[in-house]
């Protein structure tokens, strides 16, 4: 194959509408430095972006953030998206989403709301967000059933709430959701500079995880119950976005386009912009969403692994984070000649939880932003 | 096991929906899409919540003027409602 690798269209547009929000998560993925950049695309510059995507083959819409709810004109994109033809999928905390917001949502179509938790119970979900929410967050899904929407619950699971499992999909099923995402802390942005606090132990994990499969034969076709592998401790590497530059295509607040909501973490890219550049020439041409397109810039021991077709070598992001080179296999994978260093990350984790006298957890402010953001610029890079 | 419903409808977590740009009909779920054959698609589209299995499979042997779909279209009524397609 040659670097230029044919490329398929675009599914998923994900819209990073703005990374302003009222949560402080400890694990959010966002970038470190969000505060930074404040610039935010108009409503018409949205709505180009969704258009132009849409012709490519785009069928999937996120609206994301950040809060989303934080834009005044979200309805007005959720319409524009849904005449297009997207399946359109708002992600949100919950909070902003008043009675009148998400009945005109209905009636413009909006197709889904996935409603994220941070906890079974207040007391936790209200400190790893550093607000008051959880009652918010329960008067606001009872809202979303009411107005008919079939509903996704996202929790983020970590060290603090995975024994909670259970009393979890509780929670769900009360609520009628029809899928309960319980997404084990992917770390990066946030979640990687509090790792050594939300890394649970392997034990909490199975545990997890049997308490998951009990319901999940309870349950049956009424509740979906996707559990998303907690791949510090795998041994074979996800998929990642299916592929770079695959199937997945993400837009931050600021028009930027990336092949992965992550990939701002990764040095020594140019990444393209909405504003100056068509979708159509990002998707096939820019550098950045060639780079680690197929397989041609793969090294061992991906280059000749049988599994590279389906894999793709993992994460671009994590292999960067962990190896220092973005090329490397994702040293999740047992392959991987840095997969011991990572079982040793996880191993210190949890010897004597002394990391956590070390630093304290760190919540996802626009003042600890700024504070990378300054530290970014003098040098540490 | 469930059986099928009697008269089955498209879930309402799910859309039918033609994409030009593929050159078939997909079933959008939240996050997700399936790729449909046609003969998944002509069933599919035959899942109004008017019809039970035997309409569907009449209206479907007129359509495409064959015989003998029965089978066919029941495993598929029953995979589908399986995957949680119909309801």
């Amino acid at each position: 194959m040659t670097e230029d690798v044919a490329a398929s269209a675009p599914l998923w547009l994900l819209a990073e509408l703005t990374y302003r929000c009222p949560l402080h998560c400890v694990f959010c993925y966002n970038p470190l430095n969000y505060a930074e950049n404040r610039n935010e695309l108009t409503t018409a510059q949205w709505i180009d972006v969704m258009r132009q995507a849409r012709k490519l083959g785009a069928a999937q819409l996120g609206f994301s953030g950040g809060e989303p709810l934080l834009r005044d004109d979200l309805e007005e994109l959720i319409g524009e998206g849904r005449r297009l033809g997207y399946y359109t999928n708002l992600i949100t905390s919950g909070v902003g989403l008043s009675e009148a917001r998400i009945a005109r949502m209905k009636e413009l179509g909006l197709d889904h709301i996935q409603l994220s938790f941070q906890d079974s119970t207040r007391e936790m979900n209200d400190f790893l967000t550093s607000t008051k929410t959880f009652d918010l967050k329960a008067r606001v899904a009872k809202l979303i059933k009411r107005y008919d929407y079939p509903m996704v619950l996202n929790v983020v699971l970590h060290r603090y709430n995975l024994d909670h499992v259970g009393r979890i999909i509780e929670m769900a099923i009360e609520m009628e959701v029809e899928y309960l995402e319980l997404a084990n802390t992917q770390y990066y942005g946030w979640g990687l500079v509090n790792r050594a606090h939300l890394l649970p132990t392997r034990e909490q994990l199975q545990k997890a995880e049997a308490v998951v499969n009990a319901y999940r034969a309870k349950a049956g076709n009424k509740l979906r119950i996707l559990f998303v592998v907690p791949d510090y401790f795998e041994e074979r590497p996800k998929a990642c976005m299916n592929g770079w530059g695959s199937v997945f295509l993400a837009v931050s607040a600021d028009g930027t386009a990336l092949p992965c909501h992550a990939a701002k973490t990764l040095p020594g890219f140019d990444f393209p912009n909405v504003t100056q550049h068509s979708v159509q020439d990002i998707w096939h041409h820019s550098d950045a969403f060639k780079r680690y397109r197929g397989d041609a810039w793969m090294k061992e021991p991906c280059r000749s692994c049988p599994d590279k077709k389906k894999d793709f070598g993992g994460c671009r992001c994590q292999a960067y984070a962990l190896t220092g080179d973005a090329a490397n296999a994702d040293p999740v994978c047992g392959k991987s000649p840095q997969h011991g260093a990572l079982q040793n990350i996880v191993l210190q984790a949890h010897a004597e939880r002394a990391p956590l006298q070390d630093q304290p957890m760190l919540f996802r402010t626009d003042a600890n932003s700024m504070r990378f953001a300054t530290a970014g610029k003098s040098g540490k890079k | 096991m469930n059986h099928s419903p009697e008269k089955p409808a498209l879930s309402k977590l799910f859309r039918l929906q033609w994409e030009e740009t593929q050159n078939n009909y997909v079933l959008l779920y939240p996050e997700g899409m399936v790729k449909l054959n046609q003969s998944a698609a002509e069933i599919l589209k035959r899942c109004d919540g008017t019809r039970d299995s035997a309409a569907i499979v009449a209206d479907l042997e007129s359509s495409f003027a064959a015989s003998g779909l029965q089978a066919d279209v029941e495993d598929f009524l029953r995979i589908a409602h399986e995957r949680g397609w119909i309801r």
